[in-house]
């Protein structure tokens, strides 16, 4: 096992172990909220995964920019690979949201602001990996997708502020809640440590997941290298 | 030869501006000789209000509530039947390579190629415009609203150029265009409906100003973005 591998695998079960401790906090330590229920418990879950994957699109914009700049194509693998796990991330945002509006909002989805800009997002990070699919030359690949990574994340403020002019009904957990929203609730000291706790653990597990998928790419790399040595001997 | 360098030392822009207008001119030449595109732009923008008109059942009342969406819907897909033909013709002819040959700034290729779609688009428009206000009875020919089709097509055409030039070379081609394009330019699709849809219900300025400034907003920053990436997608 190389160096790197068994970096790898050390990150691995330290997120493993964060990611369970998160758990813990969230079914034992946090408290039973009033109105709401068990159901609100998935908040500690929804809202760290969609922060990651905003997260995660971002790095893509930075590291967009850094190939466009410095032309090196290791920024255009870290892209690709972000964008990858963002999806993941958002497609676990959407399912966690779903399942807790049934309850909260009677209804699995409204077509409020945010609810509407991340479905967006989501479909421009499944056109990018599209185009990343219809180019067959490495370079120009990276060159495209780096434009339109920088295109797209671009657009999704202004979408976020041109749906918001339309009310909204998703809840304001953090700062000035609306009195309109429906299923807002105040944070008590343990739940805000809950929720921080669960933050931090899964941004480690983006991270994590960013760093086995780039593991993954260079494995691929040295396959397609062992396999052109191959057809030149 | 000594004439052309002079000015060019004067007045540094000016180059740059004459290559920009030369390739507009070129695209509008072959276009009115042709007429291939335009023609099928604005048929195609007929039968998709056609279409509308009897998908919805427009009567009176969801006429004056929907007119706004379906000119703006019925612009965006012409729009990209535009876009995309303009710039497969340059790969399908080879004359791209000869464009990039050309001693010129690249961002002046994706100036003169939006500029040149934006004249077709908004051509396409004003032929539907007058008719569509016939058809549904609607006065959709006030000065506001050409000023909000304007700015929505600018927008458009822009970001429609950056990316049908990507589209063009991907392995779905024409395909690939309206999934790149549709998700990034749904801001300026809202703002130019709602702006569109508040002048026609004649609901007074404070409604029209904010989403007329999120167009202005739109076609600046995408501009930008445009002329700043232009130069990667094309070089090789």
């Amino acid at each position: 096992m190389s160096q790197t591998s068994r970096r790898l695998m050390i990150f691995n079960v330290i997120t493993g172990v964060l990611v369970a401790a998160a758990l813990g906090l969230v079914f034992l330590y946090a408290p039973r909220e009033r109105q709401m229920g068990e159901v609100q418990r998935i908040f500690y879950f929804h809202v760290p995964v969609a922060w990651v994957s905003f997260l995660a699109f971002f790095v893509t914009l930075c590291t967009s920019i850094a190939f466009l700049v410095k032309g090196e194509i290791k920024w255009d693998k870290v892209s690709a690979a972000s964008v990858e796990v963002g999806l993941v991330f958002t497609i676990m945002a959407i399912i966690s949201g779903s399942i807790w509006a049934r309850p909260a909002w009677n209804t699995w989805w409204t077509w409020d602001p945010r609810l509407t800009t991340y479905t967006i997002l989501a479909l421009i990070y499944v056109a990018y990996l599209m185009l990343r699919q219809g180019v067959e030359d490495p370079g120009r690949r990276a060159r495209f997708a780096s434009v339109y990574g920088i295109v797209g994340f671009i657009s999704v403020p202004l979408t976020f502020f041109s749906i918001r002019w339309w009310r909204t009904i998703h809840p304001v957990v953090i700062g000035a809640g609306t009195a309109t929203s429906i299923g807002g609730f105040d944070m008590t000291p343990p739940m805000v440590v809950t929720l921080m706790f669960s933050l931090f653990a899964i941004t480690v597990l983006y991270f994590c997941f960013l760093a086995n998928r780039l593991q993954l790419q260079r494995e691929m790399d040295h396959v397609e290298q062992l396999k052109a040595q191959a057809m030149a001997d | 030869m000594p004439q052309s360098s002079t000015p060019e030392r004067t007045a540094p822009l000016s180059g740059y501006f004459r290559a920009v207008a030369a390739i507009v001119w070129k695209d509008l030449a072959a276009e009115f000789r042709s007429k291939e595109m335009l023609n099928a732009m604005v048929v195609f923008s007929l039968l998709v209000i056609l279409i509308f008109n009897f998908a919805l059942e427009l009567d009176r009342g969801t006429r004056e509530s929907v007119a706004a969406g379906l000119l703006w819907v019925t612009f965006i897909f012409a729009g990209t039947l535009g876009l995309n033909r303009s710039l497969a013709l340059e790969k399908d002819r080879g004359s791209l390579d000869g464009l990039l040959l050309a001693p010129m700034d690249r961002s002046a290729l994706l100036f003169g190629k939006a500029l040149g779609n934006l004249i077709f688009m908004s051509v396409v428009e004003l032929i539907i415009l007058p008719v569509a206000s016939v058809l549904f009875d609607l006065p959709l020919l006030q000065p506001m609203l050409i000023v909000v089709v304007l700015l929505g097509t600018i927008g458009y055409a822009g970001v429609g150029t950056l990316l049908a030039s990507m589209a063009i070379n991907t392995r779905g081609r024409d395909m690939m265009l309206p999934i790149l394009l549709f998700p990034v330019t749904l801001p300026l699709l809202m703002a130019a409906v709602r702006a569109s849809g508040n002048i026609l219900a004649a609901n007074g300025w404070d409604t029209i100003v904010p989403w007329l400034n999120l167009l202005l907003v739109y076609d600046v920053i995408f501009i930008a973005i445009a002329l700043m990436t232009f130069e990667y997608l094309v070089e090789e």
